[in-house]
């Protein structure tokens, strides 16, 4: 059996892909792709192999790109990617996963989720979440009101949780026709109430190995673990260097270990604290965290690196990769202890995922 | 027959797809499902929720800014131009 190992990285000017073996050393690049539009996630769909990028062009709207041959031609699609002739124009596809039935899954913007059982081709909006109460209270944060995180319940199919900016999480456990928030004990400190039912800025949040009723959360204002699927959120933030950061990623296999990478603060200028590059990570669910700088710069290094541009793979030991919003890519081979330079000069980086193929 | 014009960022989506075509007269919304027909997921790249053309997509019939109720005529030539405006990223 042989092992191919590929890194999937979107951003502004079009997505790129970098393959390798087992040993994740040697890359090559290919790139840019799905003509040049900017894309805010790229995934490989399991059940068909074929690589997933969504996105949005300001020209031609939203689209979900198709490859089934790892990138070398590419089709693309938004039929049913609407909410209906007179509503609000959907502007870019932010989101991809996959629930083990197959379906696809994305987030759009302005925030809905929509589904896919023909793996991206058409679509069908998932209404209930648009309809849930709150709606007419959505605001949006920085990078506008979207749906940038989906976490589909890994053997339950009525079960799916979503993040939404600045709106919070929400969980389904009837398939999609009635969503609940799932933001209790995370803070709104930007609210004037500080613990409001929704309204939080969630950033990432991931499900633990094996625990789907774990998750572990970057928030706006802190990191956070539920063990009840998002019914009650504990602030695990003691011990990083700060509140704020972006992606969050969760071991494959140990359900206590996760990365983040925190940035120095909302209003600091949002790069690594004191400009000296680290990645941070836990192996006791929260309660500890352990700082690596290894390889990375550790002097003027204003990095910063956003919601959904750190992934990991499913190798033993697990490779983490990161890219920055200066276009740095990063890659430790080592559960994040130590880090290597993997390219340095691509457009910023939005998002990246990192796929192990055997065949 | 109309012609109407693409652009090549927007041919660039449909491989073998070809710059220049001739179409019915009628009108733009017209002129552009007809090609929809003949190019599946266009009208998608052109129109959004409305329907109204994309912010950023002019369409200009015999030399003059249009929309999708302007005429187009049995000699009109029809120019698809993505507007400079949209390139942000």
């Amino acid at each position: 059996m042989t092992t191919r190992t590929m890194l999937l990285v979107g951003t502004p000017k079009g997505a790129f892909v970098l393959q390798s073996d087992a040993t994740r050393t040697d890359w090559s690049l290919q790139g840019p792709m799905c003509e040049g539009w900017p894309i805010h996630d790229i995934i490989v769909d399991p059940t068909s192999g074929a690589i997933l990028a969504a996105g949005g062009s300001p020209w031609y709207g939203p689209a979900v790109f198709r490859s089934n041959d790892r990138g070398a031609t590419w089709t693309h699609s938004s039929v049913g990617l609407t909410y209906g002739e007179g509503a609000e124009a959907i502007k870019t596809v932010w989101s991809l996963a996959v629930g083990p039935d197959g379906a696809v899954f994305a987030g759009v913007e302005p925030a809905g989720l929509f589904r896919s059982e023909d793996g991206g081709v058409t679509w069908a909006h998932v209404s209930g979440l648009t309809e849930q109460p709150s709606r007419s209270t959505w605001q949006p944060g920085a990078g506008g009101l979207i749906l940038h995180t989906i976490v589909p319940h890994p053997t339950d199919l009525d079960r799916t949780w979503v993040g939404i900016s600045a709106v919070g999480v929400f969980e389904t456990r009837d398939g999609g026709t009635t969503w609940l928030p799932r933001n209790s004990g995370v803070r709104a400190d930007f609210n004037p109430e500080p613990n409001p039912v929704t309204g939080q800025c969630v950033h990432k949040f991931a499900a633990a190995a094996g625990q789907p009723e774990t998750l572990y959360q970057q928030n706006h204002c802190g990191v956070y673990r539920t063990d009840d699927g998002g019914e009650h959120w504990a602030e695990i933030t003691l011990g990083l260097p700060s509140q704020f950061g972006f992606p969050l990623v969760t071991d494959p296999r140990d359900p206590d270990t996760a990365w983040v990478i925190p940035l120095n603060g909302d209003d600091r200028g949002r790069y690594m604290p004191d400009a000296s590059a680290a990645v941070w990570r836990t192996h006791d669910r929260g309660q500890s965290w352990i700082r690596s700088g290894e390889g990375l710069p550790q002097e003027n290094a204003y990095l910063s690196v956003l919601r959904e541009a750190m992934a990991r793979d499913t190798l033993e030991p697990v490779g983490i990769t990161f890219g920055t919003a200066t276009g740095q890519l990063w890659q430790s081979v080592d559960a994040g202890v130590s880090w290597d330079l993997v390219t340095a000069d691509l457009p910023a980086i939005w998002s990246v995922e990192s796929v192990v193929l055997d065949s | 027959m109309s012609t109407v014009n693409l652009p090549r960022s927007l041919l660039a989506l449909f491989p073998g797809v070809t710059k220049r075509h001739e179409v019915a007269p009628g009108t733009v919304a017209s002129v552009i499902d007809e090609l929809d027909g003949s190019i599946p997921g266009l009208r998608a790249r052109l129109l959004q929720e409305g329907p109204t053309l994309r912010p950023h997509i002019n369409v200009f019939v015999d030399g003059e800014p249009g929309d999708l109720e302007t005429p187009v005529g049995a000699t009109s030539v029809v120019h698809v131009i993505p507007a400079v405006s949209g390139g942000s990223t």
